[in-house]
């Protein structure tokens, strides 16, 4: 196998990095959207069950299916896979950022608009802030989830790992199959755990003095 | 004035400036006019047609029982519940017609347990209006330290920690120091000292009084708490059911006249003793005491103190504020004047009740207290004795 891996060094390298960008960037759009609505929606209950129940189906939907349906209007390609692993990733992160905004004491944030600050700064500068914790620990659930999803867009020829996976797959029992699927396998879980602990310093970093445990 | 405080200013030989007079005002007065407040759903007004007018610089306080709407009262004044009808006006400006967020800016606003933000520093939180309205980097740093030394917490020690580093005491005088921040002409205070224990609390109802004669605000302050109510009110406004205003007037003449029953009932029992919490410390005669300071030498001290014939030596720190009162035979086994903090030192300030210095006497288990005045500063001690002479006068009078 060590051979196999040295032999493709050039190839694995340039899939783990089109692997990692989609996932990177698919989480940082998704993560986004996911805030945006937490936003919307978390001071509403009926919203906020709302959102928690999509938020739970939708995790529910094999990821292999909606690639699926994706397949219909957008055809093979990077479009298709990008949808998939967007919204998968989004899903943790809404839940998260919705439970963390709505767990902000009331009392901090009548105190801010009791001193002047308008809706959007308290938001901005109050509520996100001490949801963090929160919202970002939903980032990293959504990270380590999607690094696998993103494998199964390999299946509409989108970038990244998965190609290795679905090669050895095919090939199952011929020259170097298992080698293949071993690899994209691996270098999955590995990127998967420097990521990870990319977040975590980033946690770190970002999670202001005050409210660290 | 009640003939309580009078005769016993007769007594008084300290020069303690009476509070009520000549004293500077920066503060504007607020009228109400039929403001009301109607929830959907809800046969009756949570407040029903309220009209008052608080003057300028006093301290009203606003009592009644939970659920009377003495708190949506006072959300109103600042709009962080809009009146369903009624109009509002603080000095001159009406404040049902102006950008709310605007408006607070210029209203200090304190909840319970400070309401401080966690994830910033007490400095930050102290300077949030200031820099909100656009002052520049250094006036606002100025100002959080002035703010922080008014409140008697050490801007070096204490600027750059974060609210969870502090005792609820501390983040309730951060919470002051920033609502006082950008020198707003009122305050609002929403049961503040709620969650704090008793002596703390009576330590921090001391200081506002103390703020309050430096500053002159108007101060509109909620509580459910009758002699926190008499002992910080320049006016006292009960409140029954629907925001109903039972009686408005001074401490002095709701506990000799109560206007009701329902009055007479929420003051309660031992209204007699209660006039106790109108009697002030800073009228009563006060023993000037030996001071000394941190790293003095003890030698001459204990000379002074000797030939002054006290039986105490009360230790300044460096800012001029007393730490402790060894004894004179303790002093005299020193060389030098320690710095140790004695945390069971019973003080009070000028402007505590006798209630007060009675209990932080018990409480300390001492036959009296130290003193202090401004910024913290030595005033001079009460002994236990004093205090039950003036009681005794302040009953017969009563009974009398």
């Amino acid at each position: 196998m060590w051979d196999y891996v040295l032999d493709r060094r050039g190839q694995i390298a340039f899939q783990a990095f089109q692997h990692v960008s989609l996932v990177v960037q698919c989480v940082l759009l998704g993560s986004l959207i996911a805030l945006a609505l937490a936003v919307l929606v978390y001071r509403s209950p009926r919203l906020t069950g709302l959102a928690n129940g999509v938020s739970a189906i939708g995790l529910t939907i094999p990821a292999f299916a909606l690639l699926g349906i994706l397949l219909a209007p957008f055809g093979f390609g990077i479009t298709p896979a990008v949808i998939a692993v967007t919204f998968y990733a989004a899903l943790p992160v809404l839940r998260n950022a919705v439970v963390g905004l709505a767990g902000v004491d009331r009392s901090l944030i009548e105190s801010a608009r009791g001193m002047g600050m308008s809706r959007l700064s308290t938001l901005a500068r109050i509520e996100i802030p001490l949801a963090w914790p929160v919202i970002l620990a939903g980032v990293r659930v959504s990270t380590q989830m999607v690094m696998g999803i993103a494998a199964i867009a390999a299946y509409v020829l989108g970038p990244g790992l998965g190609g290795f996976i679905f090669t050895g797959l095919s090939r199952l029992g011929g020259a170097n199959a298992l080698n293949s699927a071993l690899t994209g396998t691996i270098a999955i879980v590995v990127l998967a755990l420097v990521l990870d602990l990319l977040l975590l310093l980033l946690g770190r970093l970002t999670t202001p003095r005050g409210i660290r445990v | 004035m009640s003939d309580t405080l009078s005769s016993a200013d007769a007594h008084s030989t300290d020069p303690a400036p009476q509070s009520s007079e000549g004293r500077r005002v920066s503060g504007v007065s607020i009228r109400l006019d039929g403001v009301t407040k109607r929830y959907p759903g809800q046969d009756r007004p949570a407040v029903d047609a309220v009209s008052l007018e608080i003057p300028a610089g006093e301290t009203v306080m606003f009592v009644g029982p939970s659920g009377c709407g003495k708190t949506t009262l006072l959300k109103m004044l600042n709009r962080l519940i809009e009146p369903s009808s009624g109009t509002i006006h603080l000095g001159d400006e009406d404040v049902t017609k102006q950008d709310p967020d605007q408006l607070r800016r210029r209203i200090g606003y304190v909840i319970q347990a400070g309401g401080l933000f966690p994830h910033m520093t007490v400095g930050t939180n102290v300077g949030m209006v200031p820099r909100m309205l656009g002052w520049d980097k250094e006036r606002v740093t100025a100002r959080i330290d002035e703010l922080l030394d008014l409140v008697g917490l050490d801007p070096e020690v204490y600027r750059d920690r974060y609210p969870k580093e502090l005792s609820g005491g501390q983040q309730q005088r951060v919470g002051v120091a920033r609502a006082l921040a950008a020198d707003p002409p009122v305050l609002l205070m929403d049961e503040p000292f709620g969650a704090v224990d008793p002596i703390t609390r009576q330590r921090l109802q001391d200081e506002l009084l103390r703020i309050q004669e430096e500053l002159g605000k108007t101060i509109v302050f909620v509580t459910h708490d009758f002699d926190e109510a008499v002992k910080l009110g320049d006016r006292i406004v009960v409140f029954d059911v629907g925001a109903r205003v039972v009686q408005y007037d001074t401490p002095e003449a709701i506990l000799a006249e109560p206007a009701e029953e329902y009055v007479a009932d929420f003051i309660g029992a031992g209204a007699t003793l209660k006039q106790l919490t109108l009697t002030r410390v800073n009228s009563l005669e006060l023993k000037p005491v030996t001071s000394a300071s941190v790293g003095d030498d003890a030698a001459e001290a204990l000379a002074r103190a000797r030939a002054a014939g006290d039986e105490y030596i009360v230790v300044l720190d460096r800012r001029g504020r007393p730490i402790s009162w060894p004894t004179t035979a303790e002093v005299s086994r020193m060389q030098q004047i320690p710095a140790t903090v004695d945390e069971k030192l019973p003080v009070v300030g000028l402007g505590s009740t006798l209630n007060d210095a009675l209990d932080t006497m018990l409480a300390a288990s001492q036959g009296g207290a130290v003193v202090i005045g401004r910024r913290d500063s030595l005033a001079g001690v009460v002994s236990i004795e004093t205090i039950m002479d003036a009681i005794q006068r302040t009953r017969s009078e009563v009974a009398g």
